[in-house]
């Protein structure tokens, strides 16, 4: 079965008199390098510009406040459920008398980790979280040197309250509408819990 | 007297700071013309288009730990670089980087010194440094260190000789010289040696890249069989020396090319363009052009060895030695019976 043209049948034929002096083939591949020079670098000079990203990039992630400051995230689990890279992991925790301001409701997330080295961004996450708690941002993952400096806890995924992180960007009307589709896996998994 | 030793002293150094300089500078140009050949930028964090890598790199030699290894010879392992950097340095002085400079009725030349065999003294000198590779990699006690020095030596000395033929050839078309500067002062009419000599040329280059151990012959260093070659031992400011070293024969060997094929401070039609811009002979601007064009011409052949070096693969060790032996030696042999039979008849050589 033939999958591409490219083949190329290789013989063991003595080589003609120009292959054999290599100068020929040395002129042919200098004149390729040369024309190499003329071409424009495809490099982005990265600290000084980054590359044009698209609105719908997906980022890191943030556990939202509502207007009041409180978390949203009630620990349901189910972004857990939904991750097929199971890079999710929480405890749950009961809401205080006068922990109010802090927590929307009644349970909360008294751990929320998210493995940013298992993590493949896939956004299911966001799709899956009957909250609207957790959204995926434009920002990059930084690097680190140590991996359980990856696994990020919920002083890194938590937007601070007075600096609020932007999530309606990644929220297009595709995106809003897409998210509404009947029979979407979250969709089912709401139903249920339901 | 007294300006003598001033004047000559001044012009050592001054060869021996533009030794170092392009040396260091062509390291830099390497880096920006590889990543120009491959698409991409190059150094560009040290200053404007990295103008001030080779000082970063040239620091960070300096502050890297030196290691000797246990079981080297302690004296050998100092002497192999440092011969190697010397013999390197020392070429430079027979190299006439310009016409003389007339100043207040004297002349003053712009070469160290004119001995009258002069390329005979520079084939010498750099065979010689093959000594400072062959001592630093034996002295490290290593194996792949010694296999390197094993290589590079073999592969100098099988070079020589055709490089050494091509050269009788040259010196019997430019009239039986071995001066340096009459070599170049014959091409004075701005027709360069290579018209004669193409083949010859040809030879040289080879020879020269060999010599240097650039690539594609740069098998005494491979990374990919022997680590580092007969280097791989050192650090610091000693490998420095090394590569100090091999930018500094480069620079050399690429002076001699554009000096003894190619006219050196002679370009086609000087005269013409020195006396319609009025200027004198014999005065300072020409010495100046002059010197400007011959460096113009070095920097291309250096730009022409990384050209080769980041287009060809490396020879295999059993290619490298057919080709010094089978192929250039008799080559070069063809071509000093050619050059001989032409001179013979065009009268430059009278039995
Ligand atoms: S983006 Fe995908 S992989 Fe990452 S945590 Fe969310 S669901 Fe898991
Ligand atoms: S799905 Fe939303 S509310 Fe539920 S645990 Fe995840 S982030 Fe919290």
């Amino acid at each position: 079965m033939q999958l591409t043209n490219r083949r190329k049948v290789v013989s063991n034929k003595e080589q003609s008199f120009a292959e054999k002096i290599y100068l020929p083939a040395i002129v042919k591949g200098m004149a390729i390098t040369f024309s190499h020079l003329f071409k424009k670098a495809p490099t982005i000079d990265y600290p000084n510009k980054t590359r044009p990203m698209a609105p719908v990039y997906r980022g890191q992630h943030v556990l939202k406040r509502d207007e009041n400051g409180a978390e949203r995230c009630t620990a349901c689990g189910m972004c857990a459920v939904a991750c097929p890279a199971e890079a999710i992991t929480m405890e749950s925790g009961e809401r205080k008398k006068g922990e109010e301001h802090l927590y929307r409701e009644e349970k909360y997330a008294t751990i929320y980790e998210i493995n940013m080295l298992r993590c493949i961004f896939c956004g299911l996450c966001e799709e899956a979280c009957p909250k609207e708690a957790i959204f995926l941002t434009d920002r990059l993952v930084d690097t680190d040197y140590e991996r359980r400096d990856m696994v990020y806890g919920k002083d890194k995924l938590v937007e601070k309250i007075d600096q609020r992180i932007d999530v309606s960007k990644r929220q297009t009307p595709e995106v809003l509408e897409f998210k509404k589709i009947p029979g979407l896996r979250h969709n089912e998994l709401y139903k249920k819990i339901k | 007297m007294l300006t003598f030793v001033i004047y000559k002293s001044i012009l050592c150094v001054v060869v021996f700071g533009v030794s170092l300089g392009v040396a260091a500078y062509s390291t830099w140009w390497e880096r920006k013309f590889a990543a120009f050949l491959q698409d991409r930028k190059g150094p560009s964090r040290a200053g404007p288009f990295g103008i001030l890598q080779p000082l970063a790199d040239g620091g960070k030699m300096f502050f890297k730990e030196e290691i000797i290894p246990n079981v080297s010879n302690k004296f050998l392992f100092v002497l192999g670089p440092s011969l190697f950097l010397l013999t390197a340095l020392m070429t430079g002085v027979v190299i006439p980087w310009g016409k003389d400079l007339i100043i207040g009725g004297k002349a003053y030349p712009l070469q160290v010194t004119d001995i009258n065999i002069g390329i005979i003294y520079v084939l010498g000198v750099t065979s010689v440094g093959v000594y400072g590779i062959m001592i630093g990699g034996w002295a490290s006690n290593n194996k792949y260190s010694l296999l390197g020095a094993i290589r590079a030596s073999s592969q100098m000395i099988s070079y020589e000789i055709a490089m050494g033929l091509s050269i009788i050839a040259l010196v019997i078309t430019a009239g039986g010289t071995l001066s340096f500067r009459e070599i170049l002062e014959k091409q004075d009419a701005g027709i360069s040696n290579v018209m004669y000599q193409p083949l010859g040329f040809l030879i040289f280059l080879i020879c020269a890249f060999a010599e240097t151990n650039r690539a594609p012959f740069d098998l005494s260093e491979c990374e990919t069989e022997l680590i580092g070659g007969y280097n791989t031992e050192y650090s610091a400011f000693k490998l420095g020396a090394f590569m100090f070293a091999e930018y500094i024969n480069m620079f050399i060997s690429s002076a001699i090319m554009a000096g003894l094929y190619f006219g050196g401070y002679n370009f086609p039609f000087a005269h013409e363009l020195y006396s319609a811009m009025g200027l004198q002979e014999g005065s300072v601007a020409i010495s100046l052009i002059g010197f400007l064009v011959y460096f113009f011409k070095i920097c291309l052949f250096i730009s022409v060895f990384m050209w080769i070096r980041w287009t060809l693969p490396r020879f295999r060790y059993d290619q490298l030695m057919n080709l010094g032996w089978k192929v250039l030696i008799p080559l070069s042999l063809f071509n000093l019976v050619l050059t001989v039979v032409v001179e013979f008849f065009r009268g430059t050589i009278v039995f």
